[in-house]
C-alpha cells in the first residue's frame, strides 16, 4: 500500500500525502500553489472558469480532457497530467496560438471567463484538427462568458484550427513521449493507495477486484468517479464524506463492447467516450448525450453514476430504460443483474445493497426496423437540467399494429418511470393518430409530477403527451425537431 | 508629379477612432490579469462567512451563536451591534438597508451576523451553526402579491404626463386595456463580490473592492465605521464583470470586511459562494406594465395610459431612478399625442432590487413594443408598419416632444430603421415566413424589426460630472488616472486613447492605472453608459491643461508663436524645429513646468424636475435597430435564433472594435433576460434559482446563428461629447427585444395573426407553448 499519489502538474512531478477526501483541484491550484489563472465562477461545474485539462492514459494512448478544477477532487488525479492556463504561453512569452487567436478576434472583455475559454479551445484544437462550428459550440457548452456574446470567442476557435503551427510550438505535443513514459511509469507501481489527513481517507484502489474488497470491509464510504454531482455536495452542501473511495481511474469500469444484440457499457465510461460510440450506434441517444452538462461534465461523469446516484431527472435512465437495460450490480462475492428500471426503488432510494456497486449496464440494440426516439425538453437547449425527458421504443408487427412498445420518461415522478398505461393504450392498436391522440391522455394516469423552477405540473404533462405527438409524426417521416445544426452542417 | 501624395502621413499607434485591443487582453488569455481574489494576500488574512436568514419576513426572536464561535477556526462573530459607525447601507441615505439585520428580516437570505475565520471553508460551515428562532410575519415575493396586500411603496413614485389622455383614450376609435409580466435578471458577472480591507494606521483602512462605484464604498466604509471619507482608501483595477450588480451591491462586502478588520487589525476578505452571492444581491426589476392605449384603424396611436409597477424587495436602492427611467423609455422610439405614464415601486419580501444594464429602460421599450404588437393584431397589419407610423419625428416637425417635455433633436431612428429593412432583405424574408407558416403544421417561424432610442445622462444630474489625474513622468511616459472603473467594457483602452491622442504620442506610453478614490475624489459610479462620455472627457481636460502648459514653456524657450507649435507623432514641431516628445518633456521639467493635471467635466445642457416631471434629463439619444429571425417548435416551445442583424449607432466610434463587442455582448445578455433566463421564488418566498445550474444564461449555442452587426458608421454625434462618440454600454442590451417580438409572431402564427400573442417574458419554452395553446383555443 502506498500513502500518496503522484501526478505531474504543468511541467512537474508532484507526489502528495497530505490531503482530505474533498479537497478540490481548484482550491489546490489557487490557494497551495498561487496558480490563480485557474477561476473559480460557481464551484458546481456550470460555469468553466475553472476549466484545465488532464491527461490520463487511454486504450488510445495520452488522452487530454478538459475537466472543471472546482468540483474534482485531488484524489482522483493519480496518474494523470494536469495542465493549466499557466502552461500555455512558449517559454519566450509568446502567445499560444489559442490564446493569439481570442486576442486577435477581441474575444475578452471582463476576462475572467478567459482562461477557462482558452482551456476548453485548447482541449478541442488537440482533439480535432477541424472542428465545425458546431464541434466548436459543443466543446463551449461548459463556459459561461456574460461580455462577448460568444461571437468573437467562436471566431477565435474558426481562426486558430485554420492556421495550425509546427507540433513543436505547443508544449503538450512538444512533451508527449515523455509525459506517456512517466505516466506509464506512475501505473506500474499498482498499488492500492491510500492518503489519510485529519483521520480522513481518501482510497486509490489498484484494480476493480481491490475496490470491491475494499467496499466490503467500507460499506459507507462515498464511491466517486466524475465527482460531477457527489462535487456539488462537497461545495454547496459542504458535507464531509470519509472514506471517498476514487474509482474514475480503473480503467476496467471503462470498456464498450458490443455484439449484434447488445452494447454492454461498463459503469466507468464517461459520456464522452459514450457519445463517440453510441452517436454511430443509435444516433438519438448519442444526441442526447451532447446536452448533458458541459464539455467538462461529459469528460467527468460517467454512465454509472448518471445510474447509480438515482436521481429522477438523470438524462441517461430513460432512453436506457425505454431500450429494456440491465444493470449488473457487483460485490466482492459476486454478480447480480437487475431490469433497469427495478433499480429505482423510490425519490433518493435504489436497490443497491451495501458492498455493492454498479458494475455496467447491457443495453439491447433497438429490434432492426423499429423506432426509437428521446427527447429532453429544458429551459436552456444545452447545459440543462431536463424539465423532462421522455424516451420512446416501438415496433410495429407486421400488419402495423403496435407489437411492442416502451415509453420512459425523467422529471415526471420521483424516480425515472415508464408510462405503462401509456403503453398499454397503444399495444396492439394500429400506429395512427387516432390511437395515439387517445393514448395520450393515458399520461394522467402514469404521472403527476411536480411544479418547480424547471417548469409548472401543467406544462410537464402536456409536454409529455406532445413528445407523444411528436414521436408519432417521426415515425410518420415528418421531421418535427428544431435542430441548430442540420445534419450536413455538423 | 507631386511625391508628397505617395507618402502616408506618419501616425501614432492607439489614436481615437481605432480599434485597439482591449489593455488586458494579452494578460486575460495567460490568466494573469490580476483580480482581487488573485492579489497576495497580507500574512495573517482573515475570511468572512455570511450568516443569511432562512426567512422571508418574520421577527427575529432570538439568536444564539454559540455553536458558531466554538466552530474551528473561528476568530470573530460580528453582529449589527459591532458596527462602530451606522448600521446603514442605504446608498439613497433612505436608512432602510442595515448593513445586519436586528429585529427583523425582511427577505430571505438577508445577512444577520458575519463569522470572521482563519480559512473562508471555515468560515462559510461555521455560519451555518446559529440557531435562530424567528416569529413569522405575513410576506409577498412579487408585484401581484404586493398589490393584494396593499404594500407600501419603497420611494415616491413619478408621473409623467402630455396633452388629455383621459379624454383621447375616451374619444378614439380603438382601444386596447390588458397587461404584461417581464421577469427580473441576475447579473451573473463572472466573478461574483468581493472584498479585501487591510488596516492601517489610527482609522485609516484600504479597501479593494470589485465596485462600479469605488467613492460609494469609500463613504459607506467610512459611515459604518463612524471616522471620515479621507481615512478609507478604496482600490478597484478591474472586475470580473458588472452590468450594474456592483454599482450599490459591493457596499456589504466591503462594509463588513472593513469593520472586521479594524476590530481584529488583520487584513479580512469576503468572497461569498455564487449562491450567496445570487441570494443577497440585487438583481433587476421584475415589472408589471397595464396599458390602455387608444388609436386608429390605420395604426396611429392617439393616446396611451400605462403604469409600470415593479417588484422593488424590501429597500428602495436604486428602485426610485430605475421606475423613473422605465417611464423614459416607455416611449421607445414613439410619439404620443396623448400621454399618461405612472410608476408603481413596490415593495416585497425579496432582496433589494437594482441596476442592471439598461436601469429599467428594457423594461420600459417592452411595454411600447407590446402595445404596437397590439395595434398591429387589432389592425391587421405588419408590427413594423404600426412602429414606423408612430416614430418621432424630424426637428421642426410637431411629433418631437417626450412625455417628459424634453424634444428629441437628434433623431435618426427613420433612417437606421430604413438601412437595416433593406440590409436584412427584411420584407422578403417575412413574406417568406408566413407562406412557410401556412405549410408548416409544427413548427412555425417569426421575424421582427425592433428599434431603440436611448437617453444617455443619469437622470440624477449631479452625477453627470467626472473627474481624472495626468502625469507626465521626465522620462516622458504618461500616467492615467480617472474615476471610472473597468468591468470589460474597455473603458480604460478608450480613456488611453483619447490622451495619446491629444498629447500625440502612441499609447504604449500611457499607463492605465487602478481606480482609486485616493487619486480622483468624489466620482460618480461607471454606469448608465456613462463611462467614456464623462471621464474621456476629464482625461481630455487634464491633457488639455498640460499641453496649454507646455505649449506656453515652447513659446517662452523657442521665442515663437503658439501657432507654430504643432504636437506631430511622437515629436513637436517648434518654428522650424522637430524635438522628440521626450525631450521636450525634459525641457520644460527642467524649465520648472507642472507636468500633473486634475481635469474635470460636468455635462452641459441637461436639467431635470422631477416633481413637475419636466426638463432636459438626457444630453442626447443612442439609436439603434435590430431585426431577428425564430423557429419555434409549437409542440414544446422550445426555439431557435436563426439569425441576426444589427445596425447600431455609437455616433463617431472612439474604437469601434471595442463598440462591436459592447453591441454584440449586450444583445446576448438581452436575448437571456427575455428567453432562458427565469429567477423563480416558491411560496416560501425563497429564491431557488440561485446558481447557474438552475438560472440559465445564453451559451455560445444560443446566440443567434447568423450574427451580422454593423455600426452606423454616418452617425456622428450632434453635441460635441468626446471624439463625437456616443455611450454603448446599455442601448444595445434593448435590440435584443427584435427575438422576443419574432417569437410572438412565430406564435401569432398558429391564430392566422389576428390574436396579440400577449407573451410574458421571459418567454421560456414553457411560456411560448402555453401562448400557443391560448391562441389555438381562441383561433
Amino acid at each position: 500500500m502506498s500513502e500518496a499519489i503522484r501526478f505531474i502538474l504543468n511541467g512537474e512531478e508532484v507526489t502528495r500525502g497530505d490531503f482530505g477526501p474533498t479537497e478540490t483541484l481548484l482550491d489546490y491550484l489557487r490557494l497551495r500553489r498561487r496558480l490563480t489563472g485557474t477561476k473559480e465562477g460557481c464551484a458546481e461545474g456550470d460555469c468553466g472558469a475553472c476549466t484545465v485539462l488532464v491527461g490520463r492514459l487511454t486504450e488510445q494512448g495520452l488522452r487530454y480532457e478538459s475537466v472543471n478544477a472546482c468540483i474534482r477532487f485531488l484524489g482522483s488525479l493519480h496518474g494523470t497530467h494536469v495542465v493549466t492556463v499557466e502552461h500555455l504561453a512558449g517559454r519566450d512569452g509568446a502567445l499560444h496560438p489559442v490564446q493569439q487567436a481570442l486576442v486577435d478576434t477581441h474575444g475578452s472583455q471582463c476576462g475572467f471567463c478567459t482562461p477557462g475559454f482558452v482551456m476548453s479551445l485548447y482541449g478541442l484544437w488537440l482533439s480535432n484538427q477541424a472542428p465545425t462550428r458546431a464541434d466548436i459550440e459543443s466543446a463551449l457548452q461548459g463556459n459561461l462568458c456574460r461580455c462577448t456574446g460568444y461571437e468573437p470567442i467562436v471566431k477565435a476557435a474558426e481562426q486558430v484550427s485554420q492556421n495550425r503551427p509546427s507540433s513543436l510550438f505547443d508544449p503538450l505535443e512538444r512533451d508527449h513521449i515523455q509525459i506517456m513514459a512517466k505516466l506509464w511509469s506512475i501505473h506500474s507501481e499498482a498499488d492500492t493507495i491510500v492518503v489519510e489527513k485529519d483521520g480522513a481517507r481518501s482510497i486509490v484502489p489498484a484494480s476493480v477486484a481491490a475496490f470491491s474488497d475494499i467496499l466490503a470491509e467500507e460499506p459507507d464510504a462515498t464511491i466517486v468517479a466524475g465527482a460531477t454531482d457527489v462535487g456539488l455536495w462537497v461545495t454547496k452542501q459542504m458535507r464531509l464524506l470519509n472514506p471517498v473511495i476514487f474509482i474514475n481511474h480503473l480503467t476496467e469500469l471503462q470498456s464498450v463492447t458490443s455484439d449484434e444484440t447488445t452494447i454492454t457499457i461498463g459503469a466507468g465510461v464517461s459520456y464522452a467516450q459514450a457519445f463517440d460510440l453510441l452517436t454511430d450506434e443509435i444516433s438519438s441517444l448519442g444526441r442526447l448525450i451532447d446536452r448533458i452538462g458541459g464539455q467538462q461534465v461529459r469528460n467527468m461523469g460517467t454512465i454509472g453514476g448518471n445510474i447509480a446516484n438515482g436521481s429522477p431527472i438523470g438524462d441517461i435512465p430513460p432512453p436506457l430504460i425505454a431500450l429494456g437495460a440491465e444493470l449488473t450490480l457487483r460485490t466482492h462475492a459476486g454478480r447480480r443483474t437487475i431490469a433497469l428500471e427495478d433499480y429505482f426503488l423510490a425519490y433518493g432510494k435504489q436497490d443497491r445493497l451495501q458492498g455493492e456497486f454498479v458494475e455496467k449496464v447491457c443495453v439491447p440494440r433497438p429490434a432492426e426496423g423499429s423506432h426509437f426516439a428521446v427527447y429532453k425538453i429544458s429551459k436552456r437547449r444545452d447545459e440543462d437540467i431536463s424539465a423532462l425527458c421522455g424516451a420512446f421504443n416501438l415496433t410495429l408487427d407486421a400488419e402495423g399494429k403496435v407489437g411492442k412498445i416502451r415509453i420512459a420518461f425523467g422529471g415526471m415522478a420521483a424516480t425515472p418511470k415508464r408510462a405503462k398505461h401509456v403503453e398499454e393504450a397503444l399495444l396492439g392498436k394500429e400506429w395512427s393518430w387516432e390511437t395515439v391522440s387517445a393514448a395520450r391522455n393515458a399520461f394522467d394516469e402514469d404521472y403527476t409530477p411536480l411544479t418547480d423552477w424547471r417548469a409548472t405540473a401543467e406544462y410537464r404533462s402536456l409536454a409529455a403527451k406532445n413528445l407523444l405527438t411528436r414521436f408519432f409524426l417521426e415515425t410518420a417521416g415528418a421531421p418535427t425537431e428544431l435542430r441548430r445544426f442540420e445534419l450536413e452542417e455538423a | 508629379m507631386d511625391k508628397s501624395t505617395f507618402e502616408t502621413k506618419p501616425i501614432i499607434k492607439g489614436p481615437m477612432h481605432s480599434s485597439l485591443k482591449h489593455d488586458s487582453a494579452h494578460k486575460h488569455v495567460t490568466g494573469s490579469a490580476e483580480y482581487i481574489d488573485d492579489i497576495p494576500e497580507p500574512s495573517g488574512t482573515l475570511h468572512g462567512g455570511l450568516g443569511l436568514s432562512d426567512r422571508a419576513h418574520a421577527e427575529i426572536v432570538s439568536v444564539d451563536l454559540s455553536a458558531v464561535k466554538a466552530a474551528p477556526g473561528v476568530v470573530w462573530v460580528m453582529t449589527a451591534a459591532d458596527i462602530p459607525g451606522f448600521n446603514d447601507v442605504a446608498s439613497t441615505g433612505q436608512h432602510d438597508e442595515p448593513l445586519l439585520a436586528t429585529t427583523k428580516v425582511e427577505f430571505h437570505r438577508q445577512p444577520i451576523f458575519a463569522v470572521i475565520a482563519e480559512t473562508r471553508d471555515q468560515a462559510r460551515r461555521a455560519a451555518t451553526l446559529a440557531r435562530i428562532e424567528y416569529r413569522d410575519l405575513p410576506h409577498w415575493t412579487d408585484i401581484d402579491g404586493a398589490r393584494e396586500n396593499g404594500a407600501p411603496l419603497v420611494v415616491e413614485p413619478m408621473v409623467l404626463k402630455r396633452g388629455e389622455p383621459e379624454t383621447e383614450i375616451e374619444n378614439s376609435p380603438l382601444r386596447v386595456q390588458a397587461h404584461m409580466y417581464i421577469g427580473g435578471q441576475e447579473h451573473f458577472y463572472l466573478e461574483s463580490h468581493i472584498a479585501l480591507a487591510i488596516p492601517g494606521e489610527d482609522e485609516d483602512i484600504t479597501v479593494w473592492s470589485s465596485t462600479q462605484h469605488p467613492s460609494e464604498v469609500q463613504h459607506m466604509v467610512a459611515h459604518v465605521l463612524g471616522i471620515a471619507n479621507n481615512a478609507v482608501t478604496v482600490m478597484t483595477r478591474r472586475m470580473g464583470g458588472g452590468f450594474g450588480g456592483k454599482e450599490t451591491q459591493g457596499n456589504h462586502f466591503a462594509c463588513l470586511a472593513s469593520v472586521a478588520a479594524k476590530k481584529l487589525k488583520r487584513a479580512v476578505k469576503f468572497r461569498p459562494d455564487r449562491d450567496e452571492d445570487m441570494a443577497v444581491t440585487g438583481k433587476r426589476h421584475d415589472f408589471r406594465v397595464d396599458y390602455d392605449v387608444a388609436f386608429d384603424e390605420e395604426g396611429h396611436i392617439h393616446a396611451v395610459d400605462v403604469t409600470y409597477a415593479a417588484r422593488c424587495g424590501f429597500s428602495a436602492d436604486l428602485s426610485g431612478p430605475v421606475t423613473d427611467r422605465a417611464l423614459f423609455h416607455a416611449d421607445s422610439s414613439y410619439y404620443y399625442p396623448h400621454v399618461r405614464l405612472a410608476s408603481q415601486p413596490l415593495k416585497t419580501h425579496t432582496v433589494s432590487n437594482t441596476a442592471f444594464r439598461g436601469f429599467g429602460g428594457p423594461q420600459g421599450m417592452l411595454g411600447a413594443e407590446r402595445i404596437i404588437e397590439e395595434i398591429a393584431y387589432a389592425t391587421g397589419k405588419d408590427p413594423l408598419e404600426i412602429r414606423k407610423l408612430n416614430f418621432y419625428g424630424k426637428r421642426g416637425s410637431e411629433r418631437t416632444v417626450t412625455p417628459y417635455h424634453q424634444e428629441v433633436e437628434d433623431n435618426i431612428i427613420a433612417k437606421v430603421v430604413e438601412e437595416l429593412e433593406a440590409s436584412s432583405d427584411y420584407q422578403a424574408r417575412r413574406q417568406a415566413i408566413i407562406d412557410f407558416n401556412a405549410d408548416s403544421p409544427v413548427i412555425r417561424k417569426g421575424i421582427a424589426l425592433t428599434p431603440v432610442k436611448f437617453g444617455i445622462s443619469f437622470t440624477m444630474t449631479a452625477y453627470n460630472q467626472a473627474g481624472a489625474l495626468v502625469h507626465i513622468y521626465n522620462d516622458g511616459s504618461i500616467h492615467l488616472n480617472h474615476g471610472g472603473t473597468e468591468m470589460g467594457q474597455g473603458l480604460y483602452i478608450k480613456v488611453a486613447q483619447v490622451v495619446a491622442d491629444t498629447f500625440q504620442v502612441d499609447i504604449d506610453r500611457v499607463k492605465i492605472t487602478a481606480t482609486t478614490t485616493g487619486k480622483v475624489p468624489n466620482t460618480s459610479a461607471t454606469a448608465a453608459s456613462s463611462g467614456s462620455d464623462l471621464n474621456g472627457m476629464a482625461a481630455y481636460d487634464a491633457c488639455r491643461q498640460i499641453k496649454e502648459r507646455l505649449i506656453d514653456f515652447a513659446t517662452r524657450q523657442w521665442k515663437v508663436g503658439r501657432d507654430k507649435i504643432e504636437f506631430l507623432p511622437n515629436r513637436v514641431r517648434i518654428g522650424s524645429e522637430i524635438v522628440p516628445f521626450d525631450t521636450f518633456v525634459r525641457a520644460a521639467y527642467y524649465d520648472r513646468v507642472q507636468l500633473s493635471a486634475a481635469g474635470f467635466y460636468k455635462t452641459p445642457k441637461i436639467h431635470w424636475d422631477r416633481k413637475a416631471g419636466r426638463g432636459r434629463p438626457f444630453y442626447y439619444f443612442a439609436y439603434g435597430a435590430a431585426v431577428s429571425e425564430v423557429a419555434i417548435d409549437t409542440l414544446t416551445g422550445e426555439y431557435l435564433v436563426e439569425r441576426t442583424d444589427i445596425l447600431h449607432d455609437v455616433g463617431k466610434s472612439l474604437n469601434p472594435a471595442i463598440d462591436i463587442g459592447q453591441i454584440e455582448g449586450g444583445f446576448v445578455q438581452g436575448l437571456g433576460w427575455l428567453t432562458t433566463e427565469e429567477l423563480w421564488w416558491d411560496a416560501k418566498g425563497r429564491l431557488r434559482t440561485h446558481a447557474p445550474s438552475t438560472y440559465k444564461i445564453p451559451l455560445a449555442s444560443d446566440r443567434p446563428k447568423i450574427f451580422n452587426v454593423k455600426l452606423a458608421e454616418w452617425s456622428e454625434n450632434a453635441e460635441p461629447t468626446i471624439g463625437r462618440s456616443k455611450a454603448v454600454g446599455e442601448p444595445p442590451f434593448m435590440l435584443a427585444i427584435s427575438v422576443f417580438e419574432a417569437i410572438s409572431m412565430a406564435v401569432a402564427s398558429v391564430a392566422e395573426y389576428r390574436v396579440c400573442p400577449r407573451l410574458d417574458a421571459p418567454a421560456t419554452p414553457e411560456r411560448v407553448l402555453m401562448a400557443v395553446e391560448r391562441l389555438k383555443s381562441i383561433g
